[in-house]
Formats: structure tokens, C-alpha cells, sequence
């Protein structure tokens, strides 16, 4: 199987955009990673593209080709939607296409635009990701949906809403020094706990903010860079994808996500490795919650041991797994169709050695991105690798 | 031989009329052979894949599984919070709407709720609602 290399990465700042066009924002990611790869952007052979809520934040559909045009690309673009693993499945999509031979040289990556919407509207255009029939018209959100699905875990395995707190606090302090991120301010644990309720138990500050953003990664076949001579110290080796009933009314458990450790034996097969081998993760925390569930469904802890793991100290950016090391999506901010790529972006960043944050992995080779649509119905993995 | 076409007037129930059904008290859920439960429209049951799927008496209770009092809501729920959003087991099928009747302060999990159809606060569109059994 042809090896997968990150030739370069770019991000925009997350946060709020105000008046500038989506379009505009992925290709200033898009250039970012051309330089940091030093890949003429003639060489790209196709643009798999994130994107979730454009036709409503934007009004804007049919938008690939838009964002090849505006990153300077002639080549094939496709948008892959997957609600907020939507660039996730264009990471994956890239990495298949160039480990089967087809392509070179693919740029992948996403936009969203959200600061368009106001809270009501986002909410709303948040919630489609959900099962309209049985979930948004009985007045099921998002940031509910993983409500029910918090106290579900907390009624299994127990666990409260001090917990999900110490995950917020460390999210928020990894963000500090982070250049791109939205939040780049610690909390207290206080301030996490008196913030005012969003759905029960999860309140404000368990939850991800509303965020502008693009990302975008350069990946070339090792042919095409070890031909053309681009340091690219940094590889995916694995690739997996995971699914599960849209509406949670009709999973098995509502306290675990299988699309996640469906994802994550693939891609772990994949890579030749076990959980016991990742040094650190970027995972889709869009609230606290979704941190529990990811690192338990990556295998990196027990089922019922992820609620303590900030709280231990466990998952800090001095623990045993460093987890969201970026300040994740509750403190870098989640532009829906640009975090798959942004989680590739950072991990990349961290083992490369150029992140604010890459002394706290400093003999770590191995990251993993886990990056989840909805409820976490569609999950997907990627293992990075950095040559030793 | 299986049949492999769905003809269009065929007795396929949409999600208004099972709606119609809960608000007319004969509430029921699709029942695959192998005794998994699911809701109209389903041509296939998403837990065992069977087509042949009956109608079966909805239970008249079910049991609150996880809930949650919803403060901030999309716009067309803007009226109705805060709101309790609740998953309710009824056995072989599980149903997702808004909790009535309780006190956000004292609704609990493994609550007995039983199932009625009513409009939201905000606009005149129905929605499953459960209510203390």
C-alpha cells in the first residue's frame, strides 16, 4: 500500500469572521499549506472539500469547484458532507485516493461559516444533523442530543457535571499559546461550573462555540515526495470509518459510541498499532461529554474511566495521553466542515515540532484524529506517524 | 420468492399518520420476526435488516431512559423553553419528545410516562409528547 505523507498544513484563526466570504477563508488556508509544503499548486490532482451547513450559512451550495477556483486549483473538487466529520471524510478520501495510485498530490481539508446565523438559527442548522422525523421536530438540538446522552453515561458509569468541568479547564488552558484558536484564555473550574445552563447537565462552557474557520492539508504519495524532494516528516498510516442509527432512540447504547471503535480498529489494523501505542489524540470534543466517549471509544481508557481522566490529570498536556492538545473543539473552536482537517493540521504541527504545544509530546510519534458527525453516527479515525 | 418492488400505494405508514394513530389512542411500532421494534416510514428494520415488519400495540407505558431540560432551543422552539427532552423505553421501541405534566426540578430517569400527541408552544406543529402515567 502506497504511504501517505503530509507535505503541508494550513489553518485560518478560528473564531469570528465577520464579513469575510467562506471562499476567501479556505484559500488562505489553502495557500498557507502550499507554502508550508513548498508543493507548486499546479501539481494538485483533485480537492476533496468539507463543508456541512454553506447551503444555509452562505447560501451557498455547489461549493468545491468554488473553493478550487478561489485556492488557484484546476483540478476535479468534490464537497464531502458528513455533518461535523465532514472533513474528515475528505481527509479519508484524499488518503484513499493517493494510496490507490489514482493521484499524487490531493489538497484536503474544509470551511464553515456559522457567525452568519444567530443562535437560534445555528441551533437549528446545527440540528439537521440530527433525525428530523424523530429527533428535531420532538425538539431534539445538539447540544441536547449529547445532553441525553451525558446523562445516560452518568446513570452507567457514573461520573457528574464537575468532572465534564476539569475537561473544559484543560481544553481552554491547551488553547493558550495556540495562535489559531478562538479562545485562547483559561478557565476556572468555577466559571465552568456557574456558567448558565444550555441543556441539562451540560451547561455553556461544556459546549464548543459557534466558529468561522478553514483548514487545509496537502498529502503526496511518498513517490511524488521522495521525486521531488519535500520534507515530509509526517505520514497517515491508517484511515478507518465508523457508522451507527442516526437517531438515538434506535442505538444500543447511548453511553458508548461504536462507530468510533469501529473506526478505530480499522484504522489501528491499518497502521499496525494498538491503543497502547498513541502517544497523544486531537478528539472531536464539541462538548465535554464527546471527550468521555471518544477516548474510552479509541480504547485509550476503559468504558467508565474517561469521565475521571482530566480530572486525574491523565489526559493534561503533562498526562500520560495528552488529549486535545490544540485546546480542541471547546477552545480552538469548531467550524463544523473545517475541524477533521484541523485535528491533521495540529497533529501534524505537534510532531513535526513546530507547535506551541509540541514540548508536551516531545518523544511521541504516534497521534490520532478522531473526528465525528452528529451523535456521533458517523465517527472517523486517522492514525499520523512521525518517521522515528 | 421475495418481492422486490415497492409499489407506491402499497400500506406503507407515514410518520404523520402513526402520529395520527398515537393521537387517536391506538398507538403501535413496527415489529421485525425477530421482535425488534422500530417507527414508521421503515421499509427495513434497522436492527435486523427484515422487510417483513408488522404492526404491534404500542405499550401504554414506558420508562424515561435519559432526559434533558433543554434551555436554549432552536427557533421554532422558542417559546417552549425550557423543555423536558426525554428518550422513553417502551420495550421492543424507544421514542423521543417532550416531557408534560413534570417538574423540570423532579423529572428523574425510570420515570413512567405514557405517550400523547400535542402541538409545541412556538408553532402549531405536533410532536410526541409523554405525560406522567
Amino acid at each position: 500500500m502506497t504511504s501517505v505523507r503530509v507535505a503541508g498544513v494550513g489553518l485560518t484563526p478560528f473564531g469570528a469572521h465577520d464579513d469575510r466570504a467562506g471562499r476567501e477563508l479556505f484559500a488562505s488556508a489553502a495557500l498557507a499549506a502550499f507554502e508550508d509544503a513548498g508543493v507548486d499548486r499546479a501539481a494538485v490532482d483533485q480537492l476533496t472539500y468539507g463543508n456541512f451547513m454553506g447551503a444555509l450559512a452562505e447560501e451557498q451550495g455547489h461549493q468545491a469547484p468554488l473553493m478550487a477556483e478561489a485556492a488557484g486549483l484546476h483540478c476535479p473538487a468534490t464537497r464531502y458532507e458528513e455533518a461535523c466529520a465532514s472533513a474528515g471524510v475528505a481527509i479519508r478520501e484524499a488518503v484513499r485516493t493517493v494510496r490507490s495510485g489514482e493521484a499524487d498530490v490531493v489538497l484536503a481539508g474544509g470551511m464553515e461559516r456559522m457567525t452568519t446565523l444567530d443562535t437560534g438559527r445555528v441551533t437549528a442548522a446545527l440540528a439537521i444533523a440530527a433525525d428530523e422525523l424523530y429527533e428535531v421536530r420532538a425538539g431534539v438540538t445538539f447540544p441536547s442530543a449529547y445532553a441525553l446522552m451525558a446523562r445516560a453515561y452518568f446513570e452507567r458509569f457514573g461520573g457528574d457535571r464537575e468532572d465534564l468541568a476539569h475537561i473544559a479547564v484543560k481544553n481552554h488552558a491547551n488553547a493558550v499559546d495556540n495562535e489559531f484558536a478562538q479562545y485562547q484564555t483559561e478557565i476556572s473550574l468555577e466559571q465552568a461550573l456557574d456558567s448558565p445552563p444550555i441543556a441539562t447537565p451540560l451547561h455553556l462552557y461544556d459546549a464548543c462555540p459557534i466558529t468561522d474557520g478553514a483548514s487545509a492539508v496537502l498529502l503526496v504519495s511518498e513517490a511524488y515526495a521522495k521525486d521531488n524532494g519535500i520534507e515530509a516528516p509526517v505520514s497517515i498510516t491508517g484511515s478507518g470509518q465508523g457508522g451507527d442509527h442516526l437517531a438515538l432512540q434506535d442505538r444500543h447504547e447511548m453511553a458508548q459510541t461504536p462507530a468510533t471503535e469501529d473506526a478505530a480498529t480499522e484504522a489501528y489494523d491499518e497502521a499496525g498499532i494498538t491503543a497502547a501505542d498513541v502517544d497523544f489524540a486531537e478528539v472531536h470534543d464539541c462538548f465535554t461529554i464527546a471527550e468521555v466517549l471518544a477516548i474510552e471509544g479509541l480504547g485509550l481508557f476503559e468504558s467508565g474511566e474517561g469521565i475521571a481522566a482530566a480530572r486525574e490529570g491523565r489526559t493534561t498536556a503533562d498526562g500520560e495521553t495528552p488529549i486535545n492538545l490544540s485546546g480542541g473543539l471547546k477552545a480552538k473552536g469548531h467550524p463544523v466542515g473545517a475541524t477533521g482537517g484541523s485535528q491533521i493540521a495540529e497533529i501534524t504541527r505537534l510532531l513535526r515540532g513546530d507547535h506551541p504545544n509540541s514540548d508536551a509530546v516531545e518523544d511521541g510519534t504516534v497521534g490520532v484524529a478522531h473526528n465525528a458527525g452528529g451523535t456521533v453516527a458517523s465517527a472517523v479515525v486517522h492514525v499520523l506517524e512521525a518517521d522515528q | 420468492m421475495s418481492n422486490h418492488t415497492t409499489p407506491l400505494d402499497d400500506e406503507a405508514v407515514t410518520y404523520d399518520e402513526w402520529l395520527d394513530a398515537i393521537d387517536a389512542g391506538e398507538g403501535f411500532y413496527l415489529r421485525s420476526p425477530e421482535g425488534y421494534g422500530s417507527l414508521p416510514p421503515r421499509r427495513v428494520c434497522p436492527h435486523s435488516g427484515a422487510t417483513d415488519l408488522t404492526h404491534e400495540p404500542l405499550p401504554e407505558t414506558g420508562r424515561i431512559e435519559t432526559y434533558t431540560v433543554v434551555h436554549v432551543g432552536a427557533t421554532k422552539f422558542a417559546d417552549d423553553t425550557p423543555y423536558i427532552s426525554a428518550v422513553v423505553d417502551f420495550g421492543p421501541v424507544e421514542l423521543t419528545g417532550i416531557v408534560r405534566g413534570v417538574d423540570p426540578e423532579a423529572v428523574a430517569v425510570g420515570d413512567d410516562v405514557g405517550v400523547t400527541v400535542e402541538t409545541r408552544e412556538t408553532t402549531d406543529d405536533r410532536l410526541v409528547v409523554f405525560r406522567p402515567a
